[in-house]
C-alpha cells in the first residue's frame, strides 16, 4: 500500500486549527517510544510530565505564571508575523521593559503609592517601545532587515542590564553582588490567588490578548495587516500605508514584551537581576505559531509551553528524568507542527498511484 | 566600613537564630530521608555543579538507603528558581541544597512557607531559622596555586578567566597575586571579565586574547574546561577550577582547587537524620576538607612542590594566613598591616585590588 500526499484545491480550514492537535499527540506518542527507550514506564513518565504539575491549585497557578510573559509576547509577536513583520528580538525588548520597570521601582524605593505600579508597568511598556523602535525606524527609513536589527539589540540589551546591575541599581547592602534590593510591598505586583504566586500579570496577559483580537477582526488596522501579509502588492494597490503598519506592529509587540519584563520583575521575582528571563522573548516565537497568530490560539499555545517547562521539571524530581527531556519535547513538539502543517495545503491518500489521477502540477509530493 | 557593620548585625542575627533548636521534620523511621538539589549547571559542566553532584552522590553512598536523593539540574536563577525549590518542599523533601548564589532569595522565601524543611544555601549571606549557609574558602586554593605560578611563570604574567565582579571572584584573584608577588615581586596579574560562570566560547576567547597578550598561566574563576583546552593547545600553564580539569589538558594542568562538597553534605544529612541540625553559617577551606588540591603536574619541581604543601599545611595548622599584611591595594596603600591578616569581614566584603593587578574592577 502506498500513502500519498495530494494537493488541496484550496488550503484546509479545519486542519489550521487541527495540525496543532495532531502535533500534540505525535510528540506524545513519539515521548512515549523515547521513555520505552529509555527504560522507563512511559505512561507514569508522561503522567509526571503532563498531569502532575497540574495536579494541585498551586501547580496550576504556577503554570499560569510561567504562561503568562509567554502569552503577552506571544500575541504582540503574531500581530507583526501576520503582516510579514519579524521582530525576532522580544528579548532584548522584554529586558529594556525589565530595567525601565526596575528602574521606577528602585528609583521611589519605599514609596507607598497605588501609583507606584501602573508607573512601573507603563515604564516597562515604553522601555520596550523604545528597543523596537529601532529596527522599525531602520526598516521604515532604510528597508534593513529586521529580523538582524531586532535580533543583535538583544545581546546590547543583555550587555546595559549587566552594566546597570554591577553599577548603578546594584543593593547597596548586598555585598557587591549583581542584583537589585528587594522591592518593597507597593512595588510588588498583587496576588489574585491566596496562597500561590498567581498574580494579577495574567490578568493583564488575557486583557491584552483579547484587544489585540478585536484590533484583527474588527478594526481596519488588522485588516490592513492580514492583507499586507497576504499579499503585499495588493496591499499597496488599495493605499495602504506600508510603514504606519511597520512602526505600529514593532511598537505593539516590543511593548508588550516590554510589559512583559516589568511583569515579571514586579512579580515572580520581585528584584532586578542579572538575567531576567530564561528566553521567553526566543520561546514565544515558538508559542505565536503554535498558536497559529491568533491571540485566542496564543493563550492556549503559551500554557502548553509553560506545562512543558514545568513538566520538565518533575520529570526530574519525581522519575530522575534528564533536564534535556524538556528541550527534546519542546523540539519535537514544534518540529511535528511543522510536519502536520503540511495536511494544510496537501491530503493523504491512501493506495496505489491510479493513471488517472496523475495531474500535471508539480507541486504533489510522493 | 557600614558593609562590615551590616554583616557584623547580619552574623549575630544567625547566631541568634542558630541558637534556636529546629523542630526536626517528623520523620517515620522506616521512611527514607528525602534530599534534594538544585544546580545552576549541568552536572555535566565538569565543573561547579558536577562537584556538588558528587557530594550527592557520597550521600548515597553513606546513607544507603537511609536517603533518596533527588536533583533539578540547569534552573535559572529568576522566577523558575522559586517554583522548583517549592516543588521539592512539597514533595517530601527534608532537606534542600541551592547551590548557586542566584537561589538566595528565592530559598528565603519558600522557607518561610515551610518551616519544617531545612534549606541549605551555597555562597549566600542571609539566613533564617530554617535556612543555613555555607561556602568554601576557595582562596586558601588560590593561594597555594599563586605560589606555584609565581614560580613557574616565564614572562612573568598571570592570566585569569574571571566571572562576575563579586567579593567571592575578586578575592580569588588578590589572593593569587599575594602568593604570586611573595616569591616572585615581578609578577602581574591580567584579568578578563566574562560576565558568566559558565560560557565555553567567551572563557576560550578570554583565555586566547591572554596568551597573545604575553601570558603563559592561565587561572580561571568560571566553570568550564574551555580555558585548560586552550591552554594545552598553545602550550601553556593553567590551573583547573572547581574539580580536577586534568583530563582536558594533561600538558597544562599544573593543579587544580578542588570544591570538595560530600564532607558537608554528609554532616549536614546525618544532622537531620539525627535531629540536630541547626541554622549555621560555615565556611570551610582545607582543613575541614572542603577545598582541596588536585594532583600537582608532574613538571613542576621538587622545591616548588615542596613549598606548595609547605603552605597548604601550614594554611591547616594556622601558621600561614593567604591574606597576612602588609598587603597594599593597587594605589600602594596598606589596607592590612604588616603582623595583622585581613578579618573574615575584609574578606566577605573585598571590592578592591591588591598591588600587582592590572585594571579597574568594572563598576
Amino acid at each position: 500500500m502506498l500513502i500519498r500526499l495530494e494537493p488541496r484545491a484550496e488550503a484546509s480550514r479545519a486542519m489550521v486549527y487541527q495540525s496543532p492537535l495532531i502535533a500534540v499527540v505525535l510528540t506524545l506518542i513519539a515521548g512515549m517510544i523515547m521513555f520505552r527507550i529509555m527504560g522507563t514506564d512511559p505512561l507514569q513518565a508522561v503522567h509526571a510530565f503532563f498531569i502532575e504539575p497540574i495536579s494541585t491549585l498551586d501547580g496550576v497557578a504556577e503554570l499560569l505564571v510561567k504562561a503568562t510573559p509567554l502569552i503577552l509576547i506571544g500575541v504582540g509577536l503574531s500581530l507583526g508575523f501576520q503582516a510579514n513583520i519579524w521582530n525576532i528580538g522580544a528579548e532584548g525588548q522584554l529586558t529594556l521593559g525589565a530595567i525601565f520597570g526596575g528602574v521606577v521601582a528602585l528609583a521611589f524605593f519605599d514609596v507607598e503609592s497605588v501609583f507606584l505600579l501602573p508607573a512601573m508597568l507603563i515604564a516597562g511598556i515604553i522601555g520596550g517601545m523604545l528597543w523596537a523602535a529601532v529596527p522599525a525606524f531602520l526598516k521604515a527609513r532604510y528597508n534593513t532587515n529586521e529580523i538582524l536589527t531586532s535580533l543583535m539589540l538583544v545581546y546590547v540589551s543583555f550587555l546595559l542590564l549587566s552594566f546597570l546591575i554591577t553599577g548603578p541599581l546594584r543593593d547597596p547592602d548586598g555585598f557587591n553582588f549583581p542584583e537589585s534590593r528587594l522591592f518593597h510591598d507597593s512595588a510588588v505586583l498583587p496576588i489574585i490567588l491566596e496562597g500561590t504566586r498567581l498574580h494579577i500579570g495574567f490578568l493583564v496577559a488575557l486583557l491584552f490578548a483579547v484587544l489585540a483580537w478585536l484590533m484583527i477582526v474588527k478594526h481596519i488596522i488588522g485588516f490592513q495587516i492580514k492583507v499586507i501579509g497576504m499579499a503585499p502588492a495588493a496591499a499597496s494597490f488599495a493605499g495602504f500605508k506600508e510603514k504606519k503598519l511597520i512602526w505600529l506592529t514593532l511598537l505593539i509587540s516590543g511593548g508588550a514584551a516590554g510589559l512583559a519584563g516589568a511583569i515579571e520583575v514586579s512579580g515572580p521575582i520581585g528584584q532586578v537581576i542579572p538575567v531576567v528571563s530564561p528566553g521567553y522573548g526566543f520561546t514565544a516565537i515558538i508559542v505565536a505559531f503554535l498558536g497559529r497568530l491568533n491571540p485566542v490560539g496564543v493563550i492556549l499555545a503559551g500554557i502548553l509551553m509553560a506545562l512543558t517547562y514545568l513538566g520538565g521539571d518533575s520529570a526530574q524530581i519525581t522519575m530522575n528524568l534528564p533536564n534535556a527531556v524538556t528541550g527534546v519535547f519542546q523540539g519535537m513538539l514544534l518540529f511535528f507542527l511543522l510536519a502536520s502543517d503540511v495536511l494544510i495545503r496537501y491530503r493523504i491518500r491512501l493506495g496505489a498511484l491510479r493513471v488517472r489521477e496523475v495531474t500535471p502540477r508539480q507541486e504533489g509530493v510522493t | 566600613m557600614k558593609r562590615f557593620n551590616k554583616l557584623a548585625s547580619l552574623t549575630a542575627v544567625a547566631l541568634a537564630t542558630a541558637t534556636m533548636a529546629m523542630s526536626g521534620g517528623a520523620q517515620a523511621q522506616s521512611d527514607p530521608l528525602k534530599v534534594g538539589f538544585v544546580y545552576v549547571g549541568p552536572i555535566g559542566d565538569h565543573g561547579w555543579s558536577y562537584e556538588h553532584n558528587q557530594g550527592r552522590l557520597a550521600l548515597e553512598k553513606e546513607f544507603g538507603d537511609k536517603v533518596q536523593t533527588t536533583f533539578v539540574e540547569k534552573v535559572p536563577e529568576g522566577a523558575d528558581a522559586q517554583r522548583v525549590i517549592n516543588q521539592l518542599a512539597t514533595s517530601g523533601h527534608d532537606l534542600i541544597f541551592t547551590t548557586s548564589f542566584g537561589y538566595m532569595n528565592p530559598t528565603l522565601r519558600v522557607a518561610k512557607n515551610h518551616p519544617d524543611v531545612h534549606f541549605e544555601h551555597a555562597t549566600g549571606f542571609k539566613r533564617d531559622k530554617n535556612v543555613a549557609t555555607y561556602s568554601g574558602r576557595f582562596y586558601e586554593g588560590r593561594h597555594v596555586a599563586g605560589l606555584i605560578a609565581g614560580k613557574m611563570t616565564k614572562t612573568n604574567t598571570i592570566g585569569y578567566v574571571a566571572s562576575f565582579p563579586i567579593p567571592e571572584v575578586i578575592r580569588g584573584i588578590n589572593a593569587v597575586a599575594i602568593a604570586a608577588r611573595s616569591v616572585n615581586p615581578d609578577v602581574k596579574i591580567k584579568v578578563v571579565w566574562v560576565s558568566s560562570w559558565f560560557d565555553p566560547g567567551k572563557e576560550a576567547d578570554a583565555a586566547k586574547t591572554m596568551i597573545d597578550q604575553g601570558v603563559d598561566i592561565i587561572m580561571q574563576h568560571t566553570d568550564s574546561p574551555a580555558p585548560i583546552q586552550v591552554a594545552e593547545s598553545r602550550g601553556v600553564w593553567a590551573v583547573g577550577q572547581a574539580s580536577n580539569m586534568s583530563a582536558f589538558g594533561s600538558k597544562a594542568h599544573l593543579t587544580a582547587i578542588i570544591d570538595n562538597w560530600s564532607p558537608y553534605y554528609v554532616a549536614r544529612t546525618k544532622a537531620v537524620l539525627d535531629k540536630t541540625w541547626d541554622s549555621t553559617d560555615t565556611w570551610g577551606g582545607f582543613k575541614s576538607g572542603m577545598v582541596q588540591m588536585a594532583p600537582y603536574n608532574e613538571a613542576i619541581p621538587a622545591d616548588v612542590v615542596a613549598l606548595a604543601e609547605t603552605a597548604r599545611k601550614g594554611i591547616i595548622d594556622g601558621s600561614v594566613h593567604p591574606f597576612a599584611g602588609p598587603i597594599k591595594d593597587q594605589s600602594g596603600k596598606i589596607v592590612v598591616p604588616a603582623g595583622e591578616v585581613a578579618s573574615d569581614g575584609m574578606l566577605l566584603g573585598m571590592d578592591f585590588y591588591v598591588e600587582g593587578v592590572d585594571g579597574k574592577i568594572p563598576n
